[in-house]
């Protein structure tokens, strides 16, 4: 691939040219323009691999899980467990029945809340959150100390967009029965002192949830090293198919959380009188799941894995590091979100122009962000602005991308000068 | 470029630049909100309505260029009309922006500039925004008089 004389000279430890060619969708045009797709933070593209694997499912061993005897039956069965597999090692969780496959993120924190917190959180309690989550990792907390009469508090992000830790730290009480954070903000690219946090959390005898949607595609995660209870990310994040995540719990809080969810597939017995449940996985996954897409999701774990994290990581360090000098130096340009440690997540505001109009002109010349809250509207009142725009990266992004990227911005402003 | 400036045209970026009637009307007798909670755009429209017309009509708010301009070019419209024209107004801008059917029709004026919103369904909302407030502000109890 080209690069402009002003590009990164490094380049990715893999052959980028060849990881774009897995992606066929990369080389398709947006209104007559190469696309160049930077809302990677909103959902990733798809290798071949991950589109192989569900054909594989459907035309050479598709039947439902868990229910019968036939040979179908059993080859469906055991190709979700064996990606349920894959999902411990991605997350070198202990064991594979600690992985719950959920919908996505928001699934695994209703969950959590719908089950450990009715269990776990009363009146007066405490439940932590901080200033730069999702929606996702916010409202089901709200809803859960409306409910039960707990406070959500809530630990402040300085002007980087990082969270006071002093702040949540005293934030926790002995009150606090779960601190609930994300990994890597999806508004500003944060990424949170994970090990630090957890740690804090438990010393106050609060249980930790991280919500690792962003962070999962960028970073090796290590849930045994973080020092978490429970740990979300969706699979559309990360390369895989929309509508399905896991959510990996402690074995033994797990163990002790009632169904949440109830019908077929989560029991152990059942008659007129009374209900006995199926332990940790399948206790929490009743109904038929969606077979295909745990097939499409260990793909795409495998094909993150063998391309590497570490060289993920430092591909799209560098891209990050080159687009923030060119976004930079555009006047009227002001990027939110400057925290020390960021993944390649780029918020910005420009000078006259709405994000929406820079959406729009930037589609033209086939460049997709996303403009807007980003399902965070307490972050975009926190830094005084509706709306973001947002660049985010992805391993297969070239540094001509991010020229492009500054040259639309370029041409937005020109239009509204 | 050239098809980026059907939509942007230049009354839509001056009108965003430098929006008129813009600010609360010391003498509305109307008010109603606009809130597009998909990019968190915000308008109040203001009205003083006296002997079934609109006698002056302003807005306030923060927006995209579509919706700011779309707001501003609004206010100059009203201006005048009674309570039935401003209700076919809305109904033509409407199609114009959804359908482009009323495209060239005289009575919108410089409102046709709009039509090339037709083409990205996602900035209906944005173009149509003030327009529901105005409607909702039409149909509003008379506000309370206060006074400050």
């Amino acid at each position: 691939m080209a690069m402009t004389a002003a590009a990164v000279s490094v380049a990715p430890a893999y052959d980028l040219a060849r990881v774009r060619a897995d992606f066929p969708i990369l080389s398709r045009e947006i209104n007559g323009r190469p696309l160049v797709y930077l809302d990677n933070a909103a959902s990733t593209q798809k290798p071949r691999a991950v589109a192989a694997a569900i054909v594989d499912c459907y035309e050479g061993w598709y039947a439902n899980v868990e229910r019968g005897v036939h040979t179908l039956s059993q080859l469906a069965t055991a190709a979700r467990e064996r990606a349920r597999e894959t999902v411990r090692r991605f997350l070198n969780a202990p064991s594979a029945e600690e992985v719950i496959f959920v919908r996505g993120t928001t699934e695994a924190i209703n969950l959590v809340a719908s089950s450990w917190g009715r269990q776990n959180v009363g009146p007066g309690d405490e439940i932590l959150i901080t200033g730069l989550e999702h929606h996702s990792n916010l409202v089901p907390w709200q809803r859960l100390c409306e409910e039960r009469g707990a406070l959500l508090r809530v630990a402040a992000l300085d002007d980087r967009g990082e969270v006071r830790l002093d702040e949540f730290e005293r934030s926790l009480s002995p009150r606090t029965r779960i601190a609930a954070f994300a990994h890597v903000s999806n508004a500003l690219g944060t990424v949170n002192p994970v090990r630090e946090m957890a740690a804090m959390a438990r010393r106050a005898g609060a249980a930790v949830l991280v919500d690792g949607a962003q962070a999962v595609p960028h970073l090796a995660v290590d849930v045994q090293e973080l020092g978490c209870d429970f740990y979300a990310f969706s699979g559309h994040k990360v390369y895989g198919p929309s509508g399905i995540g896991a959510l990996w719990g402690r074995a033994e809080l797990l163990a002790a959380m009632p169904p949440w969810q109830s019908g077929g597939g989560m029991v152990h017995s059942v008659s007129f009188e009374r209900t006995t449940y199926a332990p940790p996985p399948h206790r929490f996954e009743g109904g038929t799941p969606f077979i295909e897409g745990a097939a499409g999701l260990a793909a795409a774990l495998d094909y993150l894995t063998a391309l590497g994290l570490p060289a993920v990581a430092a591909w799209e360090g560098e891209l990050l590091a080159l687009a923030t000098e060119r976004l930079a130096a555009i006047p009227g340009l002001r990027i939110i979100g400057t925290a020390r440690a960021k993944a390649a997540v780029l918020s910005f505001a420009m000078e006259g122009i709405h994000p929406h109009d820079l959406g729009t002109i930037l589609d033209h010349q086939g460049v997709a962000i996303r403009a807007g809250h980003h399902c965070a509207q307490p972050v975009m009142e926190r830094f005084g602005v509706p709306a973001t725009a947002r660049a985010s990266f992805a391993f297969y992004n070239t540094a001509e991308e991010v020229e492009i990227l500054a040259a639309a911005l370029q041409r937005a402003r020109e239009l509204f000068a | 470029m050239n098809d980026l400036r059907d939509l942007y045209q230049e009354v839509i970026l001056d009108h965003n630049r430098r929006p008129r009637n813009f600010g609360p009307l010391p003498t509305a007798n109307r008010r109603a909100e606009g809130h597009n909670p998909l990019c968190g755009d915000r308008v109040t429209v203001y009205l003083d309505l006296a002997g079934g017309r609109l006698q002056d009509v302003a807005f306030q708010g923060s927006g995209c260029a579509i919706s700011t301009a779309s707001a501003s070019l609004m206010t100059e419209a009203l201006k005048g009309l009674t309570l039935e024209e401003a209700r076919g107004l809305f109904k033509g801008f409407h199609d114009l922006v959804t359908l482009g059917a009323a495209e060239g029709s005289p009575e919108l004026g410089k409102l046709a500039v709009f039509t090339g919103v037709r083409e990205y369904p996602m900035r209906v909302k944005c173009a149509t925004l003030a327009w529901h407030a105005l409607m909702a502000a039409l149909d509003a109890q008379d506000l309370p008089v206060t006074t400050e």
